[in-house]
């Protein structure tokens, strides 16, 4: 029965439905694999005890109007606060924090009846796109090149969520995306992940990391699955403020596969300087089967593209000084041992020297150099002009007919762990090249695998939606993964 | 820009961070590095641009200012490193 991890969502509900599948017999199979899989080092808090029970409930509570997800195994990435289980966004200055609350969107998951087997490693504090900035230590991507046994990173930072995922240790996961952190990993497992227009899902009890950009998302086996989690993840939410108060469509209703008569740009400046040839391949056949399916293909500019980049990593860290001020060693997590003599401010700065790992360390100190008095306009303010004209770009796109864009996820496929350590951080900034602008202009964003690089390795496309259009998005996806049939699975080694 | 080990020091100083000494100097060409990057914002015309503030057209909602919730003093400090009679202890912050 160990195929039972395989099902997607959309197969598991179905033959629960029917009764030919119980949650608790879909759940232990979930655990048997999670526990086999150590080595890929997705899972670092397992909630067994919380899985079964939720398992026994929807099996109570099974038929034909159960909840959405009723009896679903799910993995929930280290961000999300669940009430009484470690909630560390892979910090070691949250350790041993276990919230007194729930998050929104892990409310709405358990209120559609999915189960929880656990935790997820992820870069700490969602800074990284490689999983190698976590204090649990790197994930490791279920995928080799060939026979190749080199680890390979499974992208960031929700790449605890990615390998779980690839790798059929649950059959869904949450992720978060603050400038391609579902996109980017998603792309490097062979999975889907999509990030919802900003407000779509509430970010309250979400460890923050740079709040004007930070949207959860899932990612799922396939797009399907990919729509009926972020159903229930989605909403409008009192708790927080940017929370969108508009009516959520019936995203899997809107699967048709049909997108005659729809526009899709390509946008020129996505077509970097020194793009490996597999991916413009891969761009260019994606193109081609919009078409065949009855998509109408534009050449689009996005001028200030090559800004993105830039312009996030200001404002990105600015917020995260910002956001992470709050980790002080007084009410959660770490408090450095204090020396005869040490005031409050050096309680402060050993705890944070002591909690923060360095990329974080790094991150926070830009965002304090940018606020600080006398760069916030030259930095700060000129980034969030910037910022504008980047969604102003896309603005004008669709204005102009455009309903959807297509670009590639990643600059190349997974890289080797470790690989990049020499590196300079604006190296590994690269890695969301095509995938930051989305946030910053608050754009839905999904990635979905279209193909395999020489080495075996998957490789996925970006396409872009108009705001609130989610379920559009989703039924272009769902014609390109017709399309592309990808099917590979990384075989098993672990 | 380049960053200087002075600046690296202020900058971890009001990060409230403790950096030593030795390791200023790496910092600080860390910083110069991703300043650099990011000064090709420099090339953009941003002339009558105003700021973003929300990237979704639409005001912050507001509440109605009335109590919601309380009474969950134990729940609280239930995490925190250090709590005494009912209060987040810290040391001593005046002289």
């Amino acid at each position: 029965m160990s195929d039972l991890t395989k099902l997607t969502i959309a197969a598991a509900r179905d033959a629960m439905r029917k009764g030919e599948l119980t949650s608790a017999d879909l759940t232990e199979a979930c655990l048997k694999a999670i526990d086999e899989a150590g080595a890929l080092n997705a899972f670092v808090h397992k909630t067994p005890e919380i899985a079964r029970e939720q398992a026994r409930a929807a099996d109570a509570r099974r038929g034909a109007d159960a909840p959405s997800l009723n009896g679903i195994p799910l993995g929930i990435k280290d961000l999300f606060c669940t009430k009484g289980v470690p909630s560390q966004a892979a910090s070691n200055i949250l350790e041993g924090f276990k919230p007194e609350y729930e998050s929104t969107v892990t409310t709405q998951l358990f209120a559609s009846g999915a189960v929880m087997l656990g935790k997820l490693n992820m870069d700490e504090f969602a800074m990284g796109s490689s999983n190698e900035t976590s204090c649990y230590g790197d994930v490791v991507n279920p995928w080799r090149r060939g026979n190749d046994d080199a680890a390979l990173t499974p992208g960031g930072s929700s790449g605890g969520s990615a390998s779980a995922v690839a790798a059929d240790l649950c059959l869904g996961a949450t992720g978060t995306d603050t400038g391609g952190s579902i996109r980017q990993p998603a792309a490097f497992v062979g999975i889907t992940g999509i990030k919802p227009t900003y407000g779509r899902c509430s970010r309250w009890g979400i460890v923050a990391f740079a709040s004007s950009l930070d949207q959860a998302g899932p990612m799922t086996k396939d797009v399907r699955d990919a729509a009926i989690m972020l159903q229930a993840m989605s909403g409008h939410d009192p708790k927080d403020s940017t929370s969108a108060d508009i009516p959520v469509p019936d995203f899997e209703a809107a699967l048709t596969g049909d997108i005659r008569g729809k526009t899709i740009g390509i946008p020129k400046e996505y077509r970097m300087d020194g793009m490996p040839a597999e991916i413009e391949k891969l761009w260019a056949d994606g193109t081609a089967m919009l078409k065949d399916a009855g998509a109408k293909i534009v050449d689009i500019s996005l001028p200030h593209t090559k800004y993105a980049l830039p312009a996030y990593y200001v404002i990105a860290p600015a917020e995260a000084s910002s956001n992470l001020a709050r980790y002080d060693g007084v009410r959660f997590g770490h408090r450095a041992k204090l020396s005869h003599g040490d005031g409050i401010t050096e309680m402060y700065e050993k705890t944070r020297a002591e909690g923060f790992g360095h990329e974080v360390q790094r991150r926070v100190m830009i965002g304090t150099y940018v606020l600080s008095a006398g760069f916030y306009d030259a930095y700060y303010n000129r980034a969030r002009r910037v910022r504008a004209l980047i969604k102003r770009d896309f603005d004008l796109a669709f204005e102009a007919g455009v309903d959807a864009i297509l670009t590639p996820a990643t600059p190349s496929s997974a890289f080797g762990l470790g690989e990049m350590a020499e590196a300079d951080p604006i190296q590994m900034y690269l890695n969301d090249v095509f995938t930051v602008t989305v946030n910053l202009a608050g754009l839905p964003g999904i990635a979905v695998p279209t193909g395999l690089d020489g080495q075996g390795l998957p490789l996925g496309l970006q396409l872009i939606g108009r705001p609130w259009e989610e379920a559009d998005l989703l039924n272009v996806a769902y014609s390109l993964e017709r399309a592309a049939g990808f099917v590979a699975k990384p075989a098993r080694w672990w | 820009m380049s960053i200087d080990v002075d600046t690296a020091r202020r900058v971890a100083k009001l990060a409230r961070i403790k950096v030593e000494d030795e390791a200023l100097p790496a910092l600080a060409s860390e910083f110069s590095a991703i300043l650099g990057f990011i000064e090709q914002l420099n090339e953009v015309d941003v002339e009558g641009v105003e700021p973003m503030t929300s990237v979704t057209p639409m005001r912050l909602k507001r509440r109605d200012d009335v109590v919601t919730d309380g009474n969950q003093q134990a729940a609280v400090l239930k995490n925190a490193p250090d709590a005494r009679e009912g209060f987040f202890a810290v040391p001593k912050v005046v002289e």
